[in-house]
């Protein structure tokens, strides 16, 4: 027998953080961006206990404050492109708003630490939103060009050929293959 | 830069194309270390050592002797404690059936070699690239499909 289970990661991660922090009896906010603020000061002792208890869990606390900027780019940069009302101003006004930086200082921290550069891991993301709707929604390449902001299906296609080498279309081929 | 130093490997039986292929790899500026093997065999007696560090990433040639790209691809692919390495085909047919078929078996990315060494360069770059945001980005493996 095999059962197909559908899981909403947010919330998974969420409770478990709670369950563990509330065990070792923490007070503290979480942030969206995957920012924990603790009330008060940790002893050296709670803070080894808390990271070995995520370890587990593959829940890591990040130590430098530079890799964590890049992972709370990251972070924004997806909520912005999963929430269209994010998007009625631009990405750049969006990010310097919700992380209190410079555009050009989150730029300049990304481009050195990642590879790549912020509008090069938006485009990147943005189309592997648009897989993830072409292989798991029946909505059609138009619905699909208008949920992610794109001009026209034409724009969509164009994106992703550019990076993805492939079609839409030839890849949703592949993929329903794939699943056969 | 980044301080993480990537494992690769790469199976070719062209002593040529592994030459160049060190060459480009060595002039990027993304921190590498890259194990070479001859042919498909070699390359899979490698990965099925007890206690070995996994390559992060595969280079795979497909037309090789003694075991060819798409057997290792597929023999990866069956075998759980493989199963998840992110594998790109570094081939010279750009056969549509021959790109389908390894997407198919489970290729992440399909790469056609280039026939010059700075083309190569930027090739190999953004094969890393792509392959490093996989690894440290929230983005769904499942649809790790490219063509470049």
């Amino acid at each position: 027998m095999t059962l197909f289970v559908k899981y909403d990661f947010d919330l998974v991660c969420k409770t478990l953080l709670k369950e563990q922090l509330d065990a070792l009896d923490i007070s503290y906010t979480l942030n969206s961006l995957g920012e924990l603020i603790i009330k008060g000061v940790l002893s050296q002792e709670k803070q080894e206990t808390l990271t070995t208890s995520l370890k587990k869990y593959g829940i890591e606390i990040l130590s430098k404050q530079k890799v964590t900027l890049i992972d709370r780019i990251k972070n924004a940069v997806d909520d912005y492109l999963k929430n269209k009302e994010f998007r009625s101003i631009k990405l750049s006004t969006y990010l310097s708003d919700t992380l209190h930086y410079s555009y050009a200082h989150l730029s300049t921290i990304f481009s050195e630490n990642t590879y790549t550069s912020i509008e090069n891991y938006m485009i990147l993301k943005k189309v592997d939103l648009a897989k993830d709707l072409i292989c798991n929604t029946n909505l059609t390449l138009t619905e699909i060009a208008f949920r992610l902001d794109y001009s026209s299906v034409a724009h969509l296609s164009g994106q992703f050929k550019k990076t993805t080498g492939l079609t839409p279309s030839a890849f949703q081929r592949i993929m329903n293959k794939k699943k056969l | 830069m980044s301080d993480i130093i990537l494992n690769i490997a790469l199976a070719d039986d062209d002593e040529d194309d592994r030459m160049l292929f060190s060459e480009a790899i060595e002039e990027l500026d993304i921190r590498t270390k890259l194990s070479l093997f001859n042919h498909g065999q070699e390359l899979m007696d490698y990965l099925t050592l007890p206690n070995i560090v996994l390559p992060s990433l595969i280079f795979l040639d497909l037309n090789m002797p003694i075991k060819n790209g798409q057997q290792c691809l597929v023999e990866i692919r069956n075998n759980p404690k493989l199963k998840d390495l992110c594998i790109a085909i570094y081939s010279t047919s750009s056969s549509e059936n021959d790109i389908e078929e390894t997407f198919l078996n489970g290729a992440n990315i399909y790469v056609n070699k280039p026939n010059n060494f700075s083309k190569l360069r930027e090739v190999v770059e953004k094969v890393l690239q792509l392959n490093w945001q996989y690894h440290t980005s929230n983005l769904n493996k499942e649809t790790f499909l490219f063509r470049i």
